[in-house]
């Protein structure tokens, strides 16, 4: 096979630079770390693949206790989802200033995103709460636990996805864009459209299909 | 990014790639489709006038279809030939998703099915 034809049909690597190593050497490391992270992601959902199946296998078993119909309340899940959905949107909006190096909207952008996975966190946390005082705790039946361990572990994930953002703000901050910068920049905005992926399971899952009449 | 629009490149998930302008519709498209899904979504699961058994099954799809509008619009996962290891990645995790929740989902059901003395004792013990 010809070179040019090895690239007409897309199977040739390290396009975006010269590795030295000829046409088909190693992706240089801005696409090998977003590639890596991509697989990281992909096994975190898988994860969560387990947790919904343990949910779904569990939902029924309430033990006399209340049921998905008595606990959850769709307006607080409606919110909820708006506000990740927006913060996946103007987390996109922080990678386009970010590729052209505009510090301001940079930094604008990933606060707003900031701000709306705080608003979801905060919803989903009074939820918790409100769950617990009225003696619906994970401890309470096996459907309790596994919507604990399922819905508490995607919280958890944006718990860590807004130290992310504070970290990456005062990076960005003090650092300018640097490569390497930019590539962890890259690799917080996959993590948080997957987060948000997830949460379209969960909503649809556990919340609609829960409370459905 | 390259200035040879010949080759294809192989391509990041999540990095956006064209002008301001292009790049920024790309987004609010995926932001429109997903709003609209979602209020689908929430529409189908509190009206009473779709057939009733039908509904879980349609909520679902509308899930996985905003799944696939924020892989495109948001993660910019395509069919390009600079995207073959991305998609490919993608492809895997899915199978391995739909294997672990299928298959525990058909094996757990046939358990509390067959086995165990009735469908109760099955439920009592599950609780536990």
């Amino acid at each position: 096979m010809s070179a040019t034809e090895a690239v007409a049909i897309g199977l040739t690597h390290g396009g975006s630079e010269d590795t030295g190593l000829g046409n088909r050497g190693p992706e240089s490391k801005s696409i090998v770390v977003p590639y890596g992270f991509w697989l990281f992601v992909l096994s975190d959902i898988i994860l969560f693949s387990a947790l919904f199946a343990t949910y779904a296998s569990l939902s029924g078993a309430t033990d006399g206790g209340p049921g998905s119909q008595q606990l959850f309340d769709r307006t607080t899940v409606a919110i909820e989802t708006m506000a990740l959905l927006l913060s996946s949107f103007t987390c996109g909006l922080a990678m386009i200033a970010a590729k052209r190096s505009h510090m301001r909207w940079t930094q604008i952008w990933l606060a707003i995103t900031g701000a709306l996975g705080f608003v979801f966190l905060f919803l989903e946390l009074r939820e918790f709460a409100g769950m617990i005082s009225e003696g619906a705790g994970p401890q309470r039946s096996a459907f309790l636990s596994s919507f604990f361990t399922l819905v508490g572990c995607h919280g958890a994930h944006v718990t860590a996805g807004l130290m992310w953002i504070g970290t990456m703000m005062a990076q960005i901050w003090a650092k300018g864009f640097r490569e390497h910068i930019v590539r962890r920049l890259l690799c917080f905005s996959i993590f948080w459209h997957a987060l948000d992926i997830i949460w379209v399971a969960i909503f649809t899952i556990v919340y609609l299909i829960g409370t459905l009449p | 990014m390259t200035d040879d629009r010949n080759e294809p490149i192989d391509f990041a998930p999540g990095a956006p790639h064209g002008d301001v302008m292009s790049e920024t519709l790309s987004y609010i498209i995926g932001l429109g489709f997903a709003l609209v899904l979602t209020a689908i979504s929430f529409w189908v699961a509190s009206t009473s006038s779709l057939w009733g058994p039908g509904v879980a099954v349609g909520l679902v799809v509308l899930a996985i279809a905003q799944m696939g509008v924020h892989l495109v619009f948001f993660l910019h996962i395509t069919t390009g030939p600079d995207n073959t290891n991305n998609v490919l990645a993608l492809a895997f995790g899915v199978l391995i998703v739909f294997l672990v929740m299928i298959g525990t989902i058909w094996i757990m059901s046939n358990l509390a099915a067959n086995m165990g003395p009735s469908a109760e004792m099955m439920n009592l013990q599950m609780q536990h």
